[in-house]
């Protein structure tokens, strides 16, 4: 009997306690207790917080330019052969096509009618230098390798110039046209040597009816491309 | 023949500038080429092979013979690009040359599919700048130009020319500011109207023993087309009729028909 009274003692106790906790609240006693978590909605389980990896890929190194010096003879018609010497810059638009704009510069030397008068002078000495610039268009042709001993091959194209420009020469800019053809020797894949040929082509009436003259340069070169 | 290479070793000023210009040139040489050993360092875009094989060409162009294939799968570096070329390494460091269309055929670390930015003919109706060079004649001269454009929208631009005459009896230089107009710049053929105006400067010859040199203010009008080519490459073919105000009783009249290409970007 006295199990009975003791369980029934218990039950009511606990009953009361917990009513007791459940009523504290309306009097606001215990403010800062936490709102019993609201129920998760289901198939929800976890929810990463983690941001989506922004992959930037690193940019690749363009080398489309081409820039160097070149220093040869040039032998104006007329008037000798002289050290000429300049520099270039290409673009290179597809693997056939680039152009390019060459400047350079050399210097006049006396015509034999000079020479064989004495004194007797056709233009001045400070109107003997020579300088061009061209704007030219090329065409890479017989791309191929050269062969230096037994385990080394170097890439080689020959290209074809043609373009325009001007010379100013015997105190006058005078219109150019040129035309060549090149050589390319690639010690790398960014340095080139270069042989080149080419031939300046202009009218002049210095030496009393005008003509078109021709002015034959051959000259080497190193070029970086960037 | 010693008298030869005495008379001709004078220096002039312009002589100097351009030795020092050739010079510069050569030293950027140098500057350049040590860039390239520390490129090395640098992150490499790496791109998998998705193909069966990728070729390794021992050059940037068709004819450079195929040393080297890559299998499925592995992965190489993007060390460097030319024209349509791109230079790969492999993960065993060997180098060679793969075409565009080969190398879109990869995949990106992530797996997704390659794309490498290609100018086409959106970029030619969209893009700002503009740079070229035209020749032709000027009123019986020759005439070489430079330009230097930018769009404001794809249909109008402004431009900045500078151009060099190379006449029989004179020479001169002439620059100008046009505003451009193209009525269908989405077209791969576009043509355009142009207006401008600028200075002339003439000078005549050394040869012709009359004449001073004259500088007078210059306007015009012109059309044209710009034909889209290839990449960034653009030819463009214009004429334009000039008024020369000068300080005479009448103003001059010239036609100028050019001829040329520009690249935008």
């Amino acid at each position: 009997m006295e199990i009975r009274f003791r369980l029934l003692f218990l039950i009511i106790a606990t009953l009361a306690m917990s009513g007791c906790a459940a009523t504290k609240n309306l009097f606001g006693i215990d403010d800062d207790e936490a709102p019993p978590p609201t129920a998760e909605p289901p198939g929800e389980v976890v929810d990463p917080q983690v941001e989506r990896r922004e992959i930037k890929e690193p940019a690749i190194d363009r080398e489309d330019f081409e820039v160097g010096a070149f220093v040869g003879m040039m032998s104006l018609e007329d008037f000798g052969t002289d050290v000429v010497y300049g520099a270039r810059l290409a673009y290179h638009v597809t693997e056939g096509f680039f152009i390019e704009g060459t400047v350079g510069q050399t210097e006049a030397g006396l015509t034999s009618f000079e020479e064989l008068s004495g004194g007797a002078r056709l233009i001045d000495d400070d109107e003997r230098t020579f300088t061009y610039y061209n704007l030219n268009v090329g065409y890479n042709v017989l791309p191929g390798e050269g062969f230096v001993g037994e385990g080394r091959a170097y890439n080689t194209n020959m290209y074809l110039i043609a373009g325009l420009g001007s010379t100013r020469f015997a105190g006058d800019d005078r219109f150019t046209v040129n035309f060549g053809l090149g050589w390319r020797f690639l010690l790398t894949d960014s340095i080139a040597l270069h042989i080149d040929f080419r031939d300046h082509l202009f009218d002049i009436d210095l030496l009393g009816e005008e003509k078109t003259v021709h002015n034959l340069e051959g000259h080497v070169g190193v070029t970086v491309f960037f | 023949m010693l008298e030869l290479s005495i008379t001709t070793t004078h220096s002039t000023s312009r002589n100097k500038l351009f030795a020092s210009l050739t010079g510069l040139v050569a030293f950027a040489l140098l500057a350049i080429n040590p860039g390239f050993a520390e490129a090395a360092d640098e992150k490499l875009r790496t791109v998998a092979v998705a193909d069966p094989y990728l070729e390794l060409h021992t050059g940037p162009g068709r004819g450079y013979p195929i040393f080297h294939v890559v299998d499925r799968g592995e992965s190489v570096q993007l060390v460097k690009q030319r024209t349509a070329w791109y230079l790969v390494r492999t993960d065993r460091g060997i180098e060679g040359w793969v075409d565009l269309a080969q190398m879109e055929l990869t995949l990106n670390p992530d797996g997704s599919e390659v794309e490498f930015t290609v100018a086409g003919l959106g970029d030619f109706t969209n893009a700002k700048w503009e740079v070229g060079v035209l020749a032709g004649d000027f009123g019986g001269a020759n005439i070489i130009s430079l330009y230097g454009g930018y769009s404001i929208d794809p249909h109008v631009s402004l431009e900045v020319w500078g151009s060099q005459i190379l006449g029989y009896f004179s020479n001169g230089w002439m620059g100008s500011v046009n505003v451009v107009h193209e009525t269908w710049p989405d077209l791969r053929v576009s043509p355009f109207f142009t207006l401008g105006a600028g200075v002339i400067h003439t000078s005549p010859k050394s040869t012709i023993i009359q004449g001073e040199d004259r500088t007078d203010q210059v306007g015009h009008v012109g059309a044209g087309v710009r034909v889209y080519a290839t990449r960034r490459f653009l030819l463009r073919a214009e004429y334009k009729s000039y008024v020369v105000f000068t300080s005479r009783d009448d103003n001059e009249e010239v036609e100028e028909w050019k001829l040329g290409f520009a690249f935008f970007f």
